[in-house]
């Protein structure tokens, strides 16, 4: 038996001389070892520069000021305080304790009844009790990253496409087509009409995947947009309704922000247009989170609510790979079941998004940049056409790199989000304080103010812009940019900065 | 145009499976000491119940684990924020410090190298996806646990290939067993990517020898590769010998940072060995930055709540905590493990001999009619129906053999574990009776008459339960 070791060890060490990087990784899966997670994609050169220098008011005030996050922290105040009054919400408190045992052997994939309740009931007050939520189509999901794989593995097939319109949330290259192999088509929207989805370009996205022999699948959207920030239109949703069921294809709204509308028009949930419009109920799906509406991203809250029936069965069986811990369930089906402080929170968080948005929209407007005219969501779309040298995406990416390195901000490109005009970015406004928000529209203020002085011109002449920027920013060249886009490291937006850090960074 | 995808409209989920039925029925008529005391006893449930005090009294003596607080001061709004696929560093290393402790600190774990996901269910698919495509396989000794088929087939499109155990030499690994199912695999045209095993085994109860391990380690380096090694049972060992990861094995073998040592990948999960299924905790330890890499990226579909981090990377730090508390749970499982062996034998049944997890491998081919999975099917709805006790059947888990079932007994109370050993007595003694009265030694019941749906069941690829993922 010794010799039989030895000689195995000794055959072991002979195979050990180093192989091609090829060889290791036909080891591993094509998923594993090609870049269809996105996470090398130029956009996080952004994140790259804010992990490096991050912000501080007092360790670091010339650090980089992440206005990149798409995170609702306005509003934590209200939880904290309920925490405290409610012990019991958590199965660790002497109050709350007896329930320890249930609750931490509970995994069964329906998830914690009154959860699912607490869910639905919630889901119904956002949409102000227009409509309500059946608790038996909920589906638990690994937050709405989750959720949205899940749903798509229920509706397609390898190869098949789904339709998304421009500008998207760039995550869903990785959510939906990663280890699903499924496609996604844009529906290209312009900003000529103000991003709206049209039949048009519904129609011609469809021909065109028919036309590369394409199977579409389904029309995935994001209602309340990231990141335009807008609703859709109820006429936009009949739109979309109409065209899905006259190809028998599926909907999927993914309606996260929900809940982060400040002003009007009002939120029209899909919920509500199939009420009034006829439609094959079993195309239906929405997908939600407690991420974006709570600010609650850390504890992986993801749902899909179908109205087929056949996809809750597949999507519940499917949820095993990301179910929310019980623990979770247990805190939130009781913060939730709350109605007093369901309604207050809302109430309240409407608001602070609302000031929020004012005071950084006028701060732009006050030195002539405009955003899209929004009403949800945490961020601005934001027109910086006006100060590229050129209205191309090379001119985007430039004009990007001055704002991260120079301005100090980081801030997500238009490109980013397959938006098919360059000089548009999307710039978060919930997920710092009061001052830190000022500090950014300072910045902001005297780096077009310094250009202005350049050129002696009055802000407004936008030809003028591009000409001053040239000459003002010499650090902003192209070339330096891809050198930079040459570099290995893997960033995400998920960054890799301890709590502490990150506690820190926040004032 | 089909509405679904295919994956959503196949079987491979599991779920249709016979195997569901016993869960069907105790659901129907759940025993209850006081309100239903002729109820189906739930003895395929591989949980433990037995050490929940001590992570109560730990709570109670931990204000701020328990809330989100730390010294006192609130930090719900950093848990709350906190989505970094990392995960807390805390709890990772906590949980590492965990993992080597388990194993006697014979081997150590390096934090940037455990990946974080939604329970071992997740963890294991996730694996899958990245080292196998679609239609590749993983060859996995049999009997095994029923989920396997829908975590590691079902999204994946990756095959499982047997690698057939047999009650001859006690279900060990043996290398002609290997050999036969990488051939196996070959001849239907199957790329094997790697062997999955389960150390301690579900549903065997029994960890795995040093030789088998070495058997492993030898036979994925000849292949070139990959084994996992699902450990999620290692805290349960309970008599000797004591638990050996197959880390161990590589290290003794000067393995380290060679290629085969790429290639071996621990899954884990906070489940079982602390009995603490809801809560999703589960963990790939990979020694290969590109399989951390690429898992961490995927772990994004299902990251563990950061409320729970926080809980567990307190407890799991608290050294004095972690050392009592797997000493206790292992004295628990033991003298639970004991009773029902004890009980089993009293009705003239044995078991596997074993020496970890929360069930034993129970023999009972002697109370078949016939040596035939159609026999065990029948014997089994007799123990489901007449005996009125959940168990699980050995077709579920693959077994090659009728007659072998599992049973789990550290999900209940102990006076639920007497009534169950004692109906199982009875039914024993009655069956004999019954046999001896006709002069007979079959005596078959006519009251199951769906036997040609029966075989249907036991040739279907997957079992599973329906509600709850459980292993």
């Amino acid at each position: 038996m010794a010799i039989t070791i030895v000689t195995e060890i000794t055959n072991l060490r002979r195979r050990i001389p180093p192989r091609g990087i090829e060889q290791m990784e036909q080891l591993l899966s094509k998923i594993a070892t090609n870049e269809q997670h996105g996470e090398n994609s130029s956009y996080f050169h952004g994140w790259k520069a804010y992990d490096n220098d991050p912000y501080h008011p007092n360790q670091n005030p010339n650090g980089v000021i992440q206005l990149g996050l798409a995170e609702n922290q306005l509003s934590f105040d209200l939880v904290e305080e309920w925490i405290t009054k409610h012990p019991s919400a958590s199965i660790c408190t002497s109050e709350g304790v007896q329930m320890f045992r249930d609750i931490a052997i509970f995994q069964d994939y329906h998830g914690l009844p009154q959860f699912r309740n607490a869910v639905a009931r919630f889901m119904g007050k956002v949409r102000g009790g227009r409509v309500s939520f059946d608790p038996a189509r909920i589906v638990l999901a690994g937050g709405a990253t989750g959720a949205s794989e899940l749903i798509t593995f229920c509706l397609a097939d390898p190869g098949d496409a789904f339709l998304v319109p421009t500008p998207y949330y760039p995550a869903f290259d990785r959510d939906l087509k990663w280890r699903t192999g499924i496609q996604l088509i844009p529906v290209i929207c312009e900003s000529s009409n103000n991003f709206k989805i049209t039949k048009e370009a519904l129609e011609e996205a469809f021909e065109n995947a028919q036309k590369s022999s394409i199977k579409v699948k389904g029309v995935i959207i994001a209602n309340p947009s990231n990141p335009l920030g807008t609703t859709v239109e109820r006429e936009t949703q009949i739109t979309l309704v109409n065209f899905i069921n006259e190809k028998q294809i599926h909907l999927v709204c993914d309606e996260i922000y929900s809940a982060t509308i400040f002003s009007r028009p009002n939120f029209i949930s899909i919920a509500e247009i199939i009420e009034e419009v006829d439609c094959n109920r079993d195309l239906i799906h929405i997908i939600y989170s407690l991420s974006k509406d709570m600010g609650f991203p850390g504890f992986r809250v993801g749902i899909v609510y179908s109205y087929n029936d056949a996809v809750v069965n597949c999507g519940r069986k499917m949820s095993s790979f990301g179910l929310v811990s019980s623990q979770t369930q247990h805190f939130l089906a009781s913060m939730l079941s709350d109605d007093e402080f369901v309604d207050d929170f809302l109430k309240t968080s409407s608001m602070r998004l609302a000031k929020r948005h004012q005071t950084f929209t006028s701060g732009l407007e006050e030195v002539g940049i405009k955003c899209l005219n929004s009403n949800a969501g945490l961020f601005c779309w934001m027109d910086l056409r006006p100060l590229l040298k050129e209205p191309t995406f090379e001119a985007e990416m430039v004009l990007w790199r001055l704002i991260i390195h120079k301005v100090k901000l980081n801030v997500s490109p238009g490109f980013s989000f397959h938006c098919v005009e360059p000089g548009w970015f999307r710039v978060c406004f919930a997920n710092m304080d009061d001052e830190t928000l000022e500090i950014a529209l300072k910045r902001i203020r005297i780096f077009i103010q310094a250009t202005d002085k350049k050129s002696d011109v009055p802000a407004k002449k936008s030809k003028q812009w591009q000409k001053n920027l040239r000459l003002s920013f010499s650090g902003g060249s192209r070339c330096e940019y891809e050198e930079s886009l040459k570099s290995p490291s893997v960033m995400s937006p998920h960054s890799p900065m301890s709590p502490a850090q990150l506690v820190q960074t926040r004032t | 145009m089909k509405l679904l995808s295919r994956k959503a409209t196949c079987n491979s989920h599991g779920q249709d499976s016979s195997y569901f039925l016993g869960w069907q029925e105790y659901e129907k008529n759940p025993y209850d000491e006081v309100r239903n005391p002729t109820g189906i006893i739930q003895m395929g449930l591989a949980e433990s119940q037995l050490s929940f005090d001590l992570l109560e009294s730990w709570l109670a003596e931990n204000p701020d684990a328990s809330g989100f607080t730390r010294n006192g001061e609130s930090i719900f709004r950093e848990l709350a924020l906190f989505q970094d696929y990392h995960g807390l560093p805390a709890f990772k290393k906590a949980l590492a410090e965990f993992m080597e402790e388990i194993r006697g600190n014979k081997v150590t774990f390096d934090p940037r190298n455990l990946v974080l996901t939604a329970g071992a269910t997740s963890a294991n698919e996730t694996l899958a996806f990245c080292i196998a495509e679609p239609g590749e396989a993983f060859l996995l000794p049999t009997p095994y646990y029923p989920g396997f088929d829908r975590d590691l087939k079902w999204r994946t499109g990756v095959e499982i290939v047997p690698i057939q155990c047999t009650g001859s030499n006690g279900f060990r690994i043996t290398e002609s067993a290997l050999e036969d199912a990488y051939q196996l695999a070959r001849k239907q045209n199957l790329r094997v990517k790697g062997v999955l095993v389960t150390n301690p085994s579900n549903p065997l109860g029994t960890a795995l020898s040093r030789r088998e391990l070495n058997l492993l380690v030898s036979f994925i380096s000849a292949k070139n590769i990959h084994l996992i090694s699902d450990e999620i049972y290692s805290g349960t060992v309970f008599s000797s010998p004591s638990f050996v990861s197959v880390m161990e094995v590589l290290l003794e073998r000067n393995l380290a940072n060679t290629q085969v040592w790429n290639r071996v990948h621990l899954v884990y999960s906070l489940s079982k060995d602390l009995g603490l299924p809801g809560f999703r905790v589960g963990a790939i330890y990979s020694n290969d930055n590109t399989v951390v890499a690429a898992a961490t990226k995927m772990s994004s579909f299902g990251l563990v709540s950061s409320q729970t981090q926080y809980l567990l990377s307190a407890m799991l730090a608290d050294k004095k905590f972690t050392k009592h508390y797997i000493f206790e749970n292992q004295v628990r499982l033991q003298k639970r493990h004991a009773m029902l062996v004890r009980g089993l034998k009293n009705a003239g049944i044995s078991c596997l001999d074993s020496n970890a997890g929360l069930f034993c491998w129970v023999d009972m081919r002697h109370l078949l009619t016939s040596k035939s999975f159609d026999a065990e099917m029948e014997l089994w709805k007799k123990i489901v129906y007449q005996v009125g006790l959940n168990i699980s059947p050995g077709s579920s888990c693959h077994c090659a053999e009728p007659g072998w079932f599992r049973v789990c007994f550290a999900n209940m109370l102990e006076e639920t574990l007497d009534l169950a050993m004692q109906r199982i007595k009875d039914f024993v003694v009655s069956t004999a009776t019954k046999s001896s009265n006709t002069g007979r030694s079959h005596h078959l019941s006519s009251k199951y008459s769906a036997r040609k749906s029966l075989s249907k069941w036991v040739f279907r690829l997957s079992f599973h339960h329906d509600s709850e993922n459980e292993r």
